[in-house]
């Protein structure tokens, strides 16, 4: 073979690639993006039901509920705005903790319900997933906004725990059967 | 004091680093000898005051220095011994400083083994790894010091993310790091060519065995973050397609293609740009791979708390590093010639056809990897890629590889004759279908088309492997023994053959089973009988735990006895899964305990995973096949010709071009 065929065979051949790679991989990645949605969304329908998508916000304190029986759990996902009830069979990640931050991957149910697949781990206790940290809205304001100080944000920084005073949120209650 | 002279020698050592940057390159380029020699001693400081650094930052952990920001954050009086060490590495700062640690000791190596090498060009390698070295030390310095007080000190430590007190992830991140910083060597080989303008088969000949060393590291490393995934994090998985692991994969892809292309250079001449291409790649994915988990741009299982401010400085230290070795690239490469010429049908075609499956497979799993990163950037939304993309645009490209990978090292130089090897591997491919559809059926009792597919193109890998090694034992010249490589490449592509086996047979036929049970409880999983019989509490150095005690029957017979635990740490009081494992070669029975619900109720994951030691067993081989090929006499003979060649003459390096 003439060098100029060969080069033009190589250069040929990686086009192949790259296009069937191509093909294949778009392909692929528009059958399986899930995209993020905060609780707030959610609830004014940016989401079709029946959509596999992942929710972020934090679980809120006191509405986590295990059955003893059985492996079903609920709880609420809220950014301090809006919130979304979470129902999810199966063992949830060691770090799961309520007024903890918390990524679910599932499908919204006709009632309401969001049907978690999955709930995501993560590895470290001040750990935020970045789109969590994003979803949250800013706290309502009722009057006793915890105050930080410069020491505690420097200790904040420095991933050093102290204790603060838990934010209060006053939302409507939402019945858990 | 410690912490103050561990800071210090960071300091010296950066200074080391200037020097071996600037005065052996400014020495090349005008040709004065004794500015091109102060590379080899400036390398050497460099490595011993990071060394001191290192060891300075060790100690603080072992006297609990609790004065100190990073071992407060870190470490914990209670913690024991070798956790307290292996928490010089547990975070952020102290990763970073073994990072520069793995750099300044892979310098150290190249001035050691590599005395064989023209001043010029051992001056450019030494330029480059400096100009590396200095980047990250201005890193450590500037965004991430280890050695920062904490005024007033605390009274004890915040104790190590229990997840990493592991004996898996003491060896994990070192392993991983000489990996990813090794491909700096091959990297800077490549760089130091293009800046002399002489890229040709000595060249590759140098480059060859350090690409394979990293490699190999780099293989272990991914085992063991695997493995550590698998029975650590306890859901069982060993492989999740999180961009933490794409971070690692990526730059093995790259390096991979690397070491084939490096063969066919150094063999044939060829690929010679596509071959330098490749090198920068590598190391510019280990470097993004780095940039990535560290900046806390991803959202990953594996993300721990980052700062994303530190992820600008390795972002422009990305830019800097890649578009100036691209840069060059662009000017030097044309003048590159082409090489060898070779056939339609020739190992050379083989090893491309091997080049573009790997390169295909690596642009799938950055693209799956960025682009949330990327339309997160554009403002287009938050989204995620599964697993199952991972796995459409994986599997097609990495089967068809395998595939090849049996038939190419039977295959000529240049102009192979397609007939005598298709006669060398009828009974082999024959044997491969034969066996790889009868595998499922007879360890499993069951199969599907793909399971069947999958496992007898794995089978073929491995026989055919064996078949080359016959070919080449009856072929060989007079009665000499083969040579290491030959050995070396033959274990590794079984070892491929070994680990598509246990990723087919562990994902199609694992029982994965999560259960509320009772103490006293049964659960049955194919043939086995789980009895959860007790869970009581134990008392560790610094956690309590619940363990349970699981006794596995099989036919009214014992197989096993597993005691997973839930500790809880005292002081980060995180829960934690410590998984029980009873692994043979055939199978792994896995329990972990989740937590209590109920009285007496617990909930429980009990899985049983076919062939899953064959998913570590078969990295292992292909690591195994590094050692022996990097450990291959000629890469020292060579070398010592090269010293006798030049002391004979002064004209450089000459090198037969080797006929294997």
């Amino acid at each position: 073979m003439k060098p100029r065929q060969k080069r033009m065979m190589l250069a040929g051949m990686a086009l192949a690639g790259v296009v069937v790679a191509a093909v294949l991989a778009i392909n692929a990645l528009q059958g399986n993006m899930a995209y993020f949605f905060s609780p707030s969304q959610v609830v004014a329908g940016a989401v079709e039901s029946g959509e596999t998508f992942r929710l972020g916000g934090m679980v809120r304190r006191g509405t986590l509920e295990k059955s003893s029986a059985s492996l079903e759990s609920r709880f609420i996902v809220t950014d301090n705005a809006q919130q979304v009830v979470v129902s999810y069979s199966g063992i949830l990640p060691d770090l799961f903790k309520e007024g903890q931050g918390t990524v679910a991957r599932g499908k919204l149910g006709k009632d309401g319900v969001f049907y978690a697949e999955e709930v995501l781990a993560k590895h470290d206790e001040s750990y935020m997933p970045p789109e969590v940290a994003d979803a949250m809205q800013p706290m309502p304001y009722n009057g006793t906004r915890p105050q930080v100080s410069a020491q505690s944000v420097t200790a904040e920084k420095r991933n050093i725990k102290v204790p603060r005073s838990e934010p209060v949120v006053s939302l409507p209650q939402v019945d858990i059967e | 004091m410690i912490p103050e002279i561990g800071h210090f020698a960071l300091v010296v050592a950066l200074f080391m680093a200037l020097v071996q940057t600037v005065m052996p390159v400014v020495g090349a380029y005008r040709g004065i000898p004794e500015l091109m020699a102060m590379g080899r001693p400036a390398a050497r400081a460099q490595f011993l005051f990071v060394a001191v650094s290192f060891a300075m930052l060790t100690l603080a952990f072992i006297e609990n220095d609790f004065t100190v920001a990073y071992v407060v954050q870190n470490s914990n009086s209670a913690l024991p011994i070798e956790y307290r060490i292996s928490a010089v590495w547990g975070a952020h700062e102290g990763s970073l400083l073994l990072w520069v640690l793995m750099l300044a000791a892979w310098g150290l190596a190249i001035t050691i083994f590599s005395q064989s090498l023209p001043e010029h060009f051992l001056a450019r390698v030494m330029g480059v790894m400096g100009f590396i070295s200095v980047g990250f030390i201005l890193f450590i310095l500037m965004t991430s010091n280890p050695f920062d007080r904490l005024i007033p000190g605390a009274t004890d430590g915040r104790d190590l993310n229990p997840l990493l007190q592991d004996p898996g992830l003491i060896i994990h991140p070192p392993m991983l790091y000489m990996g990813y910083v090794g491909f700096s060597v091959a990297f800077s080989f490549a760089v130091a060519a293009l800046l002399g303008g002489r890229l040709d088969a000595t060249w590759a000949r140098w480059s060859r065995p350090w690409t394979t060393v990293a490699w190999l590291f780099l293989t272990i490393g991914i085992v063991l973050g695997s493995w550590w995934a698998y029975y650590e994090l306890g859901w069982g998985g060993w492989w999740f397609w999180d961009p933490v692991e794409n971070a690692s994969l990526m730059p093995w892809l790259a390096g991979t293609a690397l070491i084939h292309s490096l063969a066919v250079t150094e063999k044939r001449g060829a690929f010679k740009s596509w071959t330098v291409l490749l090198a920068i790649l590598a190391f510019s994915l280990s470097l993004l791979g780095t940039f990535l988990v560290r900046s806390g741009v991803l959202v990953s299982v594996h993300a721990f708390a980052s700062d994303p401010e530190r992820g600008v400085f390795i972002l422009a230290f990305l830019v800097v590093v890649i578009g100036a070795s691209l840069g060059l690239y662009a000017w030097r490469a044309p003048n590159v010639y082409g090489g060898g010429r070779f056939r339609l049908f020739s190992r050379e075609m083989l090893l491309l056809a091997n080049n573009v499956l790997l390169m295909a497979a690596l642009a799938a799993v950055l693209m799956g990897t960025m682009a949330p990163i990327v339309l997160d950037a554009l403002g287009l939304g938050k989204i995620s890629v599964g697993p199952p993309y991972f796995d459409a645009v994986f599997v097609p490209v990495m089967l068809p590889l395998v595939i090849l990978m049996g038939i190419g090292p039977l295959v000529s130089w240049r102009s192979g004759d397609m007939r005598p090897v298709f006669k060398k591997l009828r009974v082999v491919f024959i044997a491969g279908l034969v066996v790889g559809a009868v595998l499922p059926l007879v360890t499993m009792g069951r199969t599907t088309l793909m399971v069947a597919a999958a496992s007898m193109i794995a089978v073929w890998a491995i026989f055919s492997s064996v078949q080359y090694l016959r070919d080449r034992l009856i072929r060989r010249p007079g009665n000499r023994g083969l040579s290491a490589g030959v050995y070396g490449m033959v274990i590794a592509h079984a070892g491929v053959g070994v680990f598509v086996i246990g990723a087919t047979l562990s994902s199609a036929f694992s029982v994965e089973r999560d259960v509320h049970v009772r103490v006293g409880d049964t659960v049955r999983i194919n043939d086995f009988a789980f009895h959860l019989e007790e869970v009581k509490p134990v008392r560790g150095p610094n956690y309590h735990s619940d363990m349970a005690r699981v006794t596995v029957t099989r036919d009214g017979e014992q197989v096993a006895v597993l005691t997973p635990e839930k500790r809880t740490y005292f002081v980060q009081t995180m829960p934690m899964t410590e998984a029980s494992i009873d692994a043979t070669l055939f199978r792994d029975l896995y329990v972990a305990l989740a937590e209590q619900r109920g009285e007496d109720g617990w909930a429980l994951r009990v899985y049983h995973k076919p062939f899953q030691a064959w998913i570590w067993s078969g990295p292992l081989l292909m690591a195994l096949g590094g050692i022996l090929a990097a450990s291959d006499r000629r890469y020292r003979t060579s070398a010592k010709r090269i010293v006798q060649t030049r002391r004979r003459s002064a004209v450089g390096p000459v090198v037969r071009e080797a006929k294997v």
